[in-house]
C-alpha cells in the first residue's frame, strides 16, 4: 500500500467499500421483510422451506384471516383508535403550540419548560394512575384510555409544532394584528395553513405509535378480540397460531398490519425524515 | 433571546386559556400528578380492591431483597448497556457511509428506515422465524456456512437475541439524526484539512467526531430513554405464562406485579426506582455534556 494511489483510484475504492458495506447493511434490515412477504404466500406445508419465491403461491393466509380470525374487526378498531389519536394530537399541540410560540403571556417560559421536563418521565411511572382513574371512571375495557389521552396535548407534538411556528415570519402576524385580526383568527388563518408539513409530521407520528403501541392496549384490553388493536390480536394469535404451526397465516397478518405505515411512508417519506430531523426526537 | 409575542387584548385573555387547557390538563393529570400520584402509591399496600395501606419504605426495601426484582434491573442494566453504544455506533457508522456523496443513496436511506416505521410485534413475528432453533433462517444460514446451529432463545443467548433486535429496529432513527448533523458539517473544513495533508482518520477524529458530539450527546439521551422502557421485542420474543419472561426486564416486572398480581404499591415501587435511574443517568450526561460536547 505504501506507493501513492492516484485520487481518482482512490476513490473509486472508497466508493467500492461503501457500496458494499451499505449493501451489506441493507440486506441485513430489508431481509425480514422479504421473509414476511415470501412465507404469507407460501401454504402451510411449505412454512419453513428456505427459498424467497413460494411455490405454490397461495392466498389462502389472507382468506383465513378475514374467514376465520375476526381480523377485519381488529383492522377497524386500530384505524379508529389511531385517527382518533391523530386528531386529539393534532387539534390539542397545536392550540398550545401557538399560545408558546406566538403569544406573549405570564408564566410561558415556566410552563414551556415544564412541559419539556415531561417528555422524560418514562411511561411507565405514569401508566399506574391513569390505569386507577380510569377504572374509577369505568373506563377500563373501553377503547377511550388509548384515545382520550391524545386530547390532552403532548409534550413531543407541542414542542415539534411551536418550532415550527418560530420558523414563520412573525410580520405576518404583525400586520394582520394591526388590520385587527383576532388570535385565534391569526392562529387559524395564518399559522395553521402554514404550518402544513409539521402538521403531516406530527399525524404520522401519531398515527404511528398509536398503530404500533402493544403495552397500552395490553394493559386495558388485553382479551378482548372486538374492542382491542391489530398488536394485541397478533400477538393473541402468536401464541394460538405458532402452536397449530401455523407460521404462514400470521405472518399473511403481519404483512397486512404493515402495510398501512409503509405505504404513507412511502407516498410522505420527505415528512417523516424532516420531522426527525426537526426535533431529533421520536418519542 | 429576548421574543416578545403578541398580547392578547380583553376577551383574548379568555381564548388564551381555553387553547392552553388541554395542555394544563394533561400536565397536571398526565405528567406532575402521575408521577406525585405513583409516588403516594408506591409508599402503601393496595390491591385495588380493598383501601390502601400504608406501608411507608417498606416496598422500597423490599426491593433490595426481591430476587426476581434485580434479575430484571441487572437485565435492563445489561441491556442498555449493550443496546444504546450499539445502536449509536452502528447508526453513525451507515449515516456516515450514507453522506458520501454517492448514487443511490435515497433508496438505502429508504431501506435502512423501514424498521423504525414497522410495528415490533409485525417484526418480532418474522424474527420469532428467523431465530427459530430447527426451522429458522439463521440456523439455515450458520449451517449452510459450516457452523453450529444456535439456541437463539436459550438463557444464555435470549438477552443478546433480543438486543439485537432492537439495534435492528432503531438504526433508521439514529441514522437520520446523526445525517442531518453530518450534513451541518461545512464542506470547507474537509477541503482545508485535506489541502494541509490530514489523513481520512485524522479527519474523521479532529473534524467529524468533535462537531457530531451534539447529535451524539441528543441520540444518547434518547436511546437511554427508549432502553430503559423497552418492551414490544422483549414480550413477543420471550414471554412466558403469567406476563413473565425468559429475559425480565424491569417493565416487565412493573407490568407483572400491577396487572398480574394487583400490587400497586410495588409495582410503583420498580417505576420510581426506573425513573430515578433514568433521572440519575440524564444528569451524569448532561455533566458530561459540560465537558466533552463541542457547540460551534
Amino acid at each position: 500500500m505504501g506507493a501513492k494511489m492516484g485520487l481518482r483510484t482512490r476513490n473509486l475504492l472508497m466508493d467500492m467499500t461503501t457500496y458494499t458495506l451499505l449493501s451489506i447493511g441493507a440486506v441485513m434490515m430489508v431481509l425480514p421483510f422479504l421473509w414476511m412477504v415470501s412465507t404469507s404466500f407460501k401454504v402451510p406445508a411449505d412454512q419453513y422451506t428456505k427459498t424467497l419465491i413460494p411455490d405454490p403461491i397461495t392466498l389462502d393466509n389472507f382468506r383465513q384471516l378475514w374467514g376465520q380470525l375476526p381480523f377485519p374487526r381488529l383492522l377497524l378498531n386500530s384505524f379508529k383508535i389511531s385517527v382518533l389519536s391523530v386528531v386529539g394530537q393534532m387539534l390539542t399541540c397545536s392550540m398550545a403550540a401557538f399560545c408558546f410560540a406566538v403569544v406573549r403571556f405570564r408564566g410561558r417560559n415556566v410552563l414551556f419548560t415544564l412541559l419539556l421536563v415531561t417528555l422524560m418521565i418514562p411511561s411507565q411511572v405514569t401508566l399506574i394512575p391513569n390505569f386507577i382513574i380510569f377504572k374509577w371512571l369505568g373506563l377500563v375495557g373501553t377503547q377511550a384510555p388509548l384515545w382520550l389521552p391524545a386530547f390532552w396535548g403532548g409534550a413531543f407534538g407541542t414542542f415539534l409544532l411551536r418550532q415550527y411556528f418560530l420558523t414563520i415570519p412573525r410580520d405576518l402576524a404583525d400586520a394582520a394584528r394591526v388590520d385587527g385580526a383576532s388570535l385565534l383568527e391569526i392562529f387559524w388563518y395564518i399559522y395553521l395553513p402554514l404550518a402544513r408539513p409539521a402538521l403531516a409530521a406530527l399525524a404520522i407520528f401519531t398515527f404511528q405509535w398509536a398503530w404500533n403501541d402493544l403495552l397500552h392496549p395490553l394493559v386495558y384490553l388485553p382479551t378482548d378480540l372486538d374492542q382491542t388493536t391489530l398488536t394485541v390480536g397478533l400477538a393473541f394469535f402468536q401464541q394460538q397460531l405458532v402452536q397449530g404451526g401455523r407460521f404462514t397465516v400470521l405472518m399473511s397478518g403481519a404483512l397486512i398490519s404493515i402495510l398501512p405505515l409503509i405505504t404513507v411512508f412511502f407516498i410522505a417519506q420527505k415528512q417523516f425524515v424532516e420531522g426527525i430531523a426537526l426535533t431529533g426526537v421520536k418519542r | 433571546m429576548e421574543y416578545s409575542g403578541l398580547k392578547p387584548l380583553g376577551r383574548e385573555r379568555f381564548w388564551l386559556t381555553m387553547l392552553l387547557v388541554p395542555t394544563l390538563v394533561g400536565l397536571v393529570f398526565g405528567a406532575v400528578g402521575s408521577v406525585l400520584a405513583t409516588i403516594v402509591i408506591s409508599l402503601t399496600d393496595w390491591d385495588l380492591l380493598t383501601p390502601p395501606q400504608w406501608v411507608g419504605l417498606a416496598n422500597y426495601v423490599k426491593l433490595f431483597t426481591d430476587e426476581r426484582f434485580l434479575t430484571s434491573l441487572s437485565n435492563t442494566v445489561r441491556f442498555s448497556a449493550m443496546y444504546v453504544p450499539g445502536t449509536i455506533i452502528a447508526s453513525l457508522l451507515v449515516a456516515m457511509l450514507m453522506n458520501r456523496r454517492i448514487r443511490g443513496v435515497s433508496i438505502f436511506r429508504t431501506m435502512y428506515f423501514l424498521p423504525v416505521v414497522t410495528s415490533a410485534v409485525a417484526a418480532a413475528l418474522v424474527w420469532q422465524m428467523i431465530y427459530g432453533r430447527d426451522t429458522g433462517l439463521l440456523n439455515f444460514i450458520i449451517e449452510k456456512l459450516g457452523g453450529e446451529p444456535v439456541c437463539w432463545f436459550c438463557t444464555a443467548n435470549a438477552l443478546y437475541s433480543v438486543i439485537i433486535v432492537n439495534i435492528w429496529g432503531a438504526i433508521g432513527e439514529g441514522m437520520i439524526v446523526f445525517l442531518a448533523g453530518l450534513q451541518a458539517i461545512p464542506k470547507d473544513y474537509y477541503e482545508a484539512a485535506t489541502m494541509d495533508g490530514a489523513s481520512d482518520g485524522q479527519q474523521f477524529w479532529r473534524i467529524t467526531l468533535p462537531l457530531v458530539t451534539p447529535s451524539i450527546f441528543f441520540q444518547t439521551l434518547i436511546s437511554t430513554i427508549n432502553a430503559f422502557q423497552a418492551y414490544d421485542y422483549i414480550y413477543m420474543l420471550t414471554r412466558r405464562g403469567q406476563g413473565d419472561s425468559s429475559v425480565p426486564v424491569v417493565v416487565f416486572s412493573i407490568y407483572r406485579n400491577a396487572f398480574h398480581f394487583h400490587r400497586m404499591g410495588e409495582a410503583s415501587a420498580q417505576a420510581i426506582e426506573l425513573a430515578v435511574i433514568v433521572v440519575l443517568l440524564m444528569v451524569f450526561y448532561f455533566w458530561l455534556e459540560r465537558r466533552f460536547v463541542f457547540y460551534e
